[in-house]
């Protein structure tokens, strides 16, 4: 009798939680590989139902950083990739993972620091003679070290500043290995100053006594493309469904919902397709 | 059915074809050689006793015939022939402690059926047969874990005759119990004997012995030192180590 | 910095203005984390059961890699599963990738070797006490086998439980081969790790107390079926 009871325990649990799941997965879905910034800033969750809305596509976003997200998107593991490091996304087409690459938006990097500002770079605009300051101070400076789109436009400008700063890595350039949320708490609790995005910045809900100290440098410019993954190479892919959401996003209304996204009244993207 | 057994009580276990026999029986375990070259017969019907002091190889020899354990030489033989499944399935054993299943008292009845490939309306007539039997009906439902000893030890009895073997061993099955308990116990062993099954008990008890023994099988150092009729044994023991024993002196054999 | 007052009234906030979000997240954790422990069982207990039950050659070495396997990183399971369902993976036509079902393949792989290696405990630990009785009867492997598992029933739930607690709680797996999509994948510890980085401590920290209080009910469910079956019946 007992053991009816186990037996009925666990078909029961069995058929209620099952593997059903596959029952529930429309086929009307596509997935775009994307990146922290624009997840947690809040704007995929603006946009993505004006779109699935109008269109009845379902859009399932997976949020990593650039670097996964294009080794994913090139495995086939995603329709659409929409991602912030152009060198890299160009690559992505070159070797033939992807087809046409489109901007779409932009904001920018700043970068952030403690209000004691140790190295002196409060107001500052020109960013690689701030990095340079820093690094000449020796003052705490948190890299996402994960190879994100972020990640890569910070080596960018080090390397402009002709300081290896990974030369001092696990002195005052410490490298947190982790998204942009975790590299925020991380930095802010150890003192550092930290390049990020300003949409992630301006949705961080763990700022602490933490501002903008670096901002405004042509330099700091972020752009973000999107890009249909080559349907010719990743047989799965749902090319139709894909590029329609590409359209969207590239066309007038899109642009306008992204335009539209605000957090405390400030615009975080800005739409700059065609 | 009495009389016949009555029969065989008397009958000269001498004539008797034996049931189970071993032949040079010799068991070995850590370089010392626990069991040595015995050579026995059980005879049907009779219930066999095997005494002897502590250490002796009661236990050691009660597996081995019952084939728990491989012997290191010699062998064993069933009504003649080799041991086999069939031969297996018509023993029994009963532990010195108890081994009850993590269930009730019915259904470690019901296990030892299922086993024997009894099922359905079959094995449920057995099953009350062997509560009733073994007066355990008002606790049927009842964990067998939470049983008193005495309890315990009719319901194992109880289970190794459920499958009606021919052959049933116990060791030492009364040692911790009360005189109640243990004479429901010897009732049960005569019960079975009357009915055919043919007993091997392992006993320290020489008052049980004369309650209930027909042939002996006395053993010292592993080595067989007298066997025949209890009777006979009692009334002559032929072996110094018999003699001790009975006489309740401490007997070590003398070195080879 | 935190006030556990705060923590507390945003995990109470959550319950009382419990959502149809929050209730889809909490659902997908129960559905995900009990199918991939009841799999494990299905898998787990047979196996557990024949390691400590029988005697074979190479039980040594199953024994070790079995007790190795608890410990197996989940990032480390979430990206062999990745590789695999990926669509450039072996698995990748089953598209299963970033659904509930990656994340049950998983969190399986991740909780039957905690199953198998307690279950083998449980089961060695009973069979030393049943072995000699077993022999007389002529019991045979099979029956041996379910026998064992039946009567150590209430240890094997409580094994179960502790597969529960591994899969319920575990993050980096599920991450990976679920890809935390809203309404699709995401659970509650991804939820909290979300959280996190977004930097929303407080509603981390009260989703983790939400987590923990499921947690815990579903521990005391199950005890108090043990202690009901112990008491009502011993069939």
């Amino acid at each position: 009798m007992i053991r009816r009871h186990f037996l009925a325990l666990a078909a029961t649990t069995v058929l209620a939680f099952g593997l059903g799941g596959a029952a529930q997965a429309e086929d009307d879905f596509i997935v775009v590989q994307s990146t922290t910034s624009t997840q947690n800033s809040g704007l995929f969750d603006h946009i993505l139902p004006i779109f699935t809305e109008k269109t009845g596509i379902e859009v399932r976003v997976v949020a990593v950083g650039t670097g996964q997200a294009i080794k994913n998107a090139a495995n086939g593991d995603g329709d659409v990739l929409f991602v912030h490091a152009k060198p890299a996304e160009e690559k992505f087409v070159a070797q033939g993972h992807g087809l046409a690459r489109s901007d779409v938006m932009y904001n920018d990097f700043v970068i952030v620091g403690p209000p004691a500002d140790p190295a002196g770079v409060a107001g500052m605009s020109d960013v690689v003679a701030a990095l340079t300051r820093i690094a000449e101070a020796e003052a705490p400076f948190a890299s996402r070290g994960d190879d994100s789109g972020t990640n890569k436009a910070e080596l960018r400008l080090w390397a402009a500043t002709g300081i290896d700063a990974r030369a001092a890595s696990g002195g005052w350039y410490r490298e947190t290995g982790s998204g942009m949320g975790a590299t925020l708490n991380t930095g802010t609790a150890m003192g550092a100053y930290i390049m990020t995005d300003r949409a992630t910045w301006i949705a961080f809900g763990n700022k602490g006594d933490y501002g903008i100290a670096v901002e405004g440098d042509a330099k700091m410019f972020n752009q973000y493309g999107i890009i249909l993954v080559n349907p010719e190479m990743h047989g799965n892919v749902k090319a139709e469904a894909g590029q329609s959401f590409i359209d969207w996003v590239l066309s007038d209304e899109g642009q306008a919902a992204i335009a539209g996204y605000k957090v405390d009244g400030q615009q975080l993207f800005f739409p700059n397709a065609g | 059915m009495r009389d016949m057994t009555l029969d065989m009580h008397t009958a000269d276990s001498a004539t008797a074809p034996a049931l189970l026999a071993c032949q040079g029986l010799s068991f070995d375990a850590g370089g010392k050689r626990l069991i040595d070259d015995l050579t026995l017969e059980i005879h049907p019907g009779r219930r066999t006793l095997v005494m002897g002091p502590n250490g002796a190889g009661k236990s050691m020899l009660l597996r081995l015939l019952h084939g728990l354990i491989a012997p290191t030489t010699g062998e064993l033989l069933w009504q003649g022939r080799p041991l086999d499944r069939g031969a297996r399935a018509a023993q029994a054993m009963v532990f010195q402690r108890p081994v009850m299943l993590r269930r009730s008292v019915l259904a470690n009845l019901r296990f030892a059926l299922t086993v024997r490939g009894i099922t359905g309306a079959a094995r449920a007539a057995k099953a009350a047969e062997a509560l009733d039997m073994a007066r355990l009906t008002d606790m049927a439902r009842r964990p067998a874990r939470v049983l008193s000893g005495g309890e315990q030890q009719r319901l194992a009895l109880a289970r190794a005759l459920v499958g009606q073997p021919r052959l049933l061993f116990l060791d030492e099955p009364t040692s911790s119990l009360d005189p109640a308990s243990t004479r429901a116990i010897e009732d049960l062993i005569n019960a079975a004997c009357q009915r055919g099954v043919s007993i091997v008990m392992v006993t320290h008890d020489l008052g049980q012995a004369r309650r209930i023994g027909d042939d002996l099988i006395f053993l010292q150092d592993g080595k067989l030192a007298e066997t025949g009729t209890l009777k006979n044994v009692l009334a002559a023991p032929k072996s110094a180590a018999t003699r001790a024993w009975l006489e309740g002196r401490l007997y070590t054999a003398p070195a080879p | 910095m935190f006030s556990l007052t705060d923590i507390l009234s945003e995990a109470l906030g959550l319950i009382l203005t419990w959502d149809r979000d929050l209730s889809e997240i909490v659902m997908l954790s129960l559905r995900v984390t009990l199918t991939a422990v009841v799999i494990s069982c299905l898998i787990g207990l047979p196996l557990g059961a024949m390691v400590g039950a029988f005697r074979f050659t190479g039980r040594g070495t199953v024994t070790v890699v079995l007790n190795a396997l608890m410990g197996l990183p989940p990032v480390v399971v979430g990206l062999v599963v990745y590789l695999m369902l990926s669509a450039s993976g072996p698995l990748g036509v089953l598209q299963l990738l970033y659904t509930p079902s990656a994340m049950i393949i998983a969190q399986t792989i991740l909780v039957t070797p905690i199953i198998a290696a307690l279950t083998k405990q449980v089961v060695e630990d009973l069979h030393d006490e049943y072995r000699e009785q077993f022999a007389s009867l002529g019991v045979g492997a099979f029956a041996r086998m379910t026998a064992l598992l039946w009567d150590a029933r209430y240890s094997v739930l409580t094994v179960a439980l502790a597969g529960f607690g591994r899969a319920v709680a575990e993050v980096g797996a599920v991450l990976i081969v679920g890809g935390n999509i809203n309404h699709v994948t995401r659970v509650m510890t991804t939820t909290i790790a979300l959280e996190t980085s977004k930097g929303n401590l407080e509603l981390a920290l009260a989703l983790g107390l939400l987590l923990l209080s499921i947690a815990v009910i579903v521990n005391a469910l199950v005890m108090a079926l043990r202690a009901s079956a112990v008491r009502a019946a011993y069939a």
